[in-house]
């Protein structure tokens, strides 16, 4: 049927553009991977465990937090429908106690009213999180020159999204003999770079990943959990990457269930306007 | 094509109107009386699949327009505002950034069915020009769009393009200034980026108007290429033949649509473009959106010099080529016959054209030193300075004899290995489609309408579609032996 021929081009060039993008980094690295259950809030009825954002909240609070900004989040964003302190008792998020208090935590810079001084004050629930640097310079002064990223978007800007951030907080191990580290960098196979200068042997077979700034973060019961799940490193870092995924796009959940609708709608529509098609056609030979 | 206009206003409003300005006129003529040929098949749908595209286009760009901030400083964040707390903002924002995607994939479409059928030969040459315009401007369009969300590849994949127009003698580095407003890209490329991103859509609208009236005067090409010849028995009006035909590829483009935007939303972006752009930080690979690839490809393919003309400025010149030469081409074909379905040859030509317009776009996604495939093991290749202070290079299989040789050499002579891989590069795949892109269009459609012997046609709409389902002896007698696609007609001789 020429329709199905038609529409078989559609979905091949729809597939072939989708797979036309370009492969990423200079030298090897290996390939992102979630925790070994999979994600919940990945495919088209992923949902995100609210236990496991306000888990991925504190380490980010605790651990994250002192390096990383996520200057596109305000306070309020976690009460809202799907955030972590989401509660069906205050639809409007300004007014969750648990967010208030989250807010009020911290102290951010203002002005006096009368005297025009500068003060801190505590911050409110449409604050937006405070940086922990007060410029580039600073944040690049403190790590060795090296900009801890901004993590507001930062599953959407990674290839392997939350699996990136998986890999790369669990995947942390010793350098391999004969891999010189510098000081000040640590080694990891899933941060892309090039192993290749700083390897005695064979370059062929260079490992795997690059070098980053960062130490390794996370240790076992670093973060101590309010639910009292154990805070292994791949709990927490699977519970931060799933809270980074919800930061990353919180509407992802209302999309995801938008679809829904909007496709099977289209499909009926598709149905009656198939049907009708038939009908108005059935006398003419074409 | 167009005979006497069948409209007869009914109401007293409606003859009032129609004495002064027959406004439903035009639009009964245009989209309910439209004579249309009978037998369009399904690849004919996508005209309207893409006004559908223009239209989402322009009404959820309009409401981005509300809340974006062209401003070096606030633009990402900006979009990130329109994800995070404008209402629906997400839906909006992903509409249209998938809508140029699902636009683009439309018009190839479109444009690969009126390259098999001909659409572009006499008397359809304009329509086919008026096309190509469209096209043009929605590259342009598109492009300035994707520099607006001012992440990595907005800031570089610009730095790219207003680059390359520098590389035109004489007028390249006026044009580049004048499109960047200033020395460099920044708060000013970025505010006239958005104001033409606004205007052009609509230059679009109205050139689409254009073509939509000299597709009216000429009427449709169909599969056949053969000409209506009875308006009474090749056409049936287009409302609602074509109506809801359309409709129903438009509601299943949509739902592929859906599926990108609800299911997939970010697969066709780059996730470099969720960075802020940073001038300081150039990405590894700087790539264009997918749709640009193919031409992006051909301009990165040329890295010969001819003559006194740099191997830049070629590829410049090979790029806007590629495109120019869609202009020319109801000249270059040579062929009496419009529909391919009659031209064994061109058929198979048209196939390879398709095959290296897709090849074209692998080639564009990936470096072009990068190997498709390798010859071999890896090598080792050892630099360094000779005996004689000139630079050298050896090539070792092992590691054992590279460390060897280091050691014979003098500390000064700075030995340094590297991995070197023999195989196929992506830059030669570039070269090889590249030229049968132009051998296509150059040598192949000139060459072919003279050379090539083709299938007996139809001798009308009404015959070809007749013929599918049962034979008449009219049909019979006007196109012994009988049209090729119907491999079940027997000639009654």
């Amino acid at each position: 049927m020429r329709l199905v021929s038609a529409l078989t081009a559609c979905v091949a060039a729809a597939s072939f553009i989708a797979i036309a993008q370009p492969a990423s980094a200079e030298g090897k690295v290996l390939h992102p991977h979630g925790p070994h259950e999979g994600w919940e809030f990945e495919g088209p009825f992923g949902t995100f465990d609210q236990n496991a954002l306000q888990r991925g909240y504190k380490v980010y609070r605790e651990v994250c937090a002192s390096c990383h900004g996520m200057k596109l989040l305000s306070f309020r964003n976690l009460g809202q429908k799907g955030a972590p302190f989401f509660d069906e008792a205050y639809p409007d998020e300004n007014s969750n106690p648990k967010v208030k208090q989250i807010a009020s935590e911290y102290m951010v810079a203002a002005f006096d009213e009368e005297t025009g001084d500068p003060i801190q004050v505590a911050a409110t629930t449409v604050t937006a999180f405070p940086s922990p640097y007060a410029n580039e310079a600073a944040a690049r002064g403190s790590n060795g020159g090296a900009l801890p990223p901004d993590l507001s978007v930062i599953t959407k800007a990674r290839h392997g999204g939350a699996s990136y951030i998986y890999s790369l907080l669990t995947g942390y191990v010793s350098p391999p003999a004969g891999l010189t580290v510098s000081p000040g960098l640590y080694y990891n196979p899933f941060f892309p770079g090039d192993t290749k200068p700083q390897w005695a042997g064979d370059p062929r077979e260079a490992p795997a990943g690059g070098f980053l700034a960062m130490a390794p973060p996370l240790r076992e019961g670093l973060v101590v959990f309010d639910d009292g799940t154990a805070s292994t490193v791949e709990q927490m870092s699977a519970d931060v990457a799933t809270f980074l995924a919800w930061a990353g796009e919180p509407k992802a959940e209302t999309r995801r269930m938008m679809g829904f609708s909007v496709i099977g709608y289209l499909l009926i529509m598709a149905g009656l306007t198939y049907a009708s098609y038939r009908r108005i056609w059935r006398n003419i030979q074409h | 094509m167009s005979g006497q206009s069948t409209y007869e206003p009914k109401t007293g409003f409606t003859k009032w109107l129609d004495a002064r300005m027959p406004i439903v006129r035009l639009a009964h003529d245009s989209f309910v009386d439209f004579p249309t040929p009978k037998n369009l098949n399904y690849w004919y749908t996508f005209g309207g699949i893409l006004a559908v595209c223009l239209v989402i286009q322009i009404v959820t760009g309009v409401v981005l327009a509300m809340h974006y901030v062209a401003s070096t400083d606030a633009a990402f964040a900006s979009v990130e505002r329109i994800m995070r707390d404008v209402e629906y903002g997400w839906l909006i924002r992903y509409i249209h950034s998938n809508g140029a995607s699902m636009f683009f994939l439309a018009v190839y479409l479109h444009m690969f069915r009126g390259l098999y059928y001909g659409s572009y030969k006499e008397p359809r040459e304009l329509l086919w020009i008026l096309g190509m315009v469209i096209y043009f401007l929605m590259m342009a369009t598109a492009f300035m769009g994707y520099v607006l969300p001012w992440g990595q590849m907005s800031y570089h994949g610009a730095s790219v393009i207003t680059n390359l127009l520098g590389a035109i003698p004489l007028v390249g580095e006026g044009i580049k200034t004048y499109l960047q407003g200033g020395p460099a890209i920044g708060d000013a490329t970025l505010n006239r980026f958005f104001s033409l991103h606004y205007l052009l859509p609509f230059v679009i609208a109205g050139v689409v108007i254009l073509h939509i009236w000299a597709l009216h005067v000429t009427g449709n090409n169909n599969p056949t290429g053969v000409s209506v010849k009875n308006v009474k028995a090749d056409t049936v009006p287009f409302t609602p033949y074509y109506t809801v035909k359309d409709g129903f590829a438009i509601i299943l483009f949509l739902i592929m649509f859906a599926v990108f935007v609800f299911y997939f939303p970010n697969v066709l972006g780059h996730a470099d473009n969720y960075i802020e752009a940073n001038p300081l930080q150039t990405p590894t690979h700087i790539v264009p959106e997918w749709y640009l690839l193919p031409f992006y490809a051909i301009l990165r393919a040329v890295t010969f010099d001819i003559g006194p003309i740099e191997a830049k400025l070629l590829g410049v010149i090979a790029m806007f080529g590629s495109i120019l030469v869609l202009f020319a081409l109801p000249w270059l074909d040579t062929s009496k016959v419009r529909s391919m379905r009659y031209r064994p040859l061109a058929q198979q030509c048209f196939l390879g054209f398709v095959i290296a317009c897709v090849v074209l776009g692998f080639a564009g996604a990936n470096n072009p030193d990068d190997l498709v495939f390798k010859f071999g093991a890896d090598k080792l290749a050892m630099s360094y300075t000779d005996a004689n202070g000139g630079a050298a290079v050896r090539t070792f299989t092992e590691f054992a004899e590279a460390n060897s040789f280091l050691a014979t050499l003098p500390s000064s002579a700075a030995g340094a290995l590297e991995v070197s891989a023999s195989g196929f590069k992506w830059l030669w795949v570039a070269q090889i489609a590249g030229a049968y892109y132009f051998a296509f269009f150059f040598i192949l459609l000139p060459l072919l309408g003279v050379i090539e012997k083709p299938k007996a046609r139809p001798a009308s709409i009404a015959d070809s579609v007749h013929g599918k389902k049962k034979t008449t002896a009219a049909a019979v007698a006007a196109t012994s032996p009988g049209p090729q696609t119907t491999g079940s007609l027997k000639p009654a001789e």
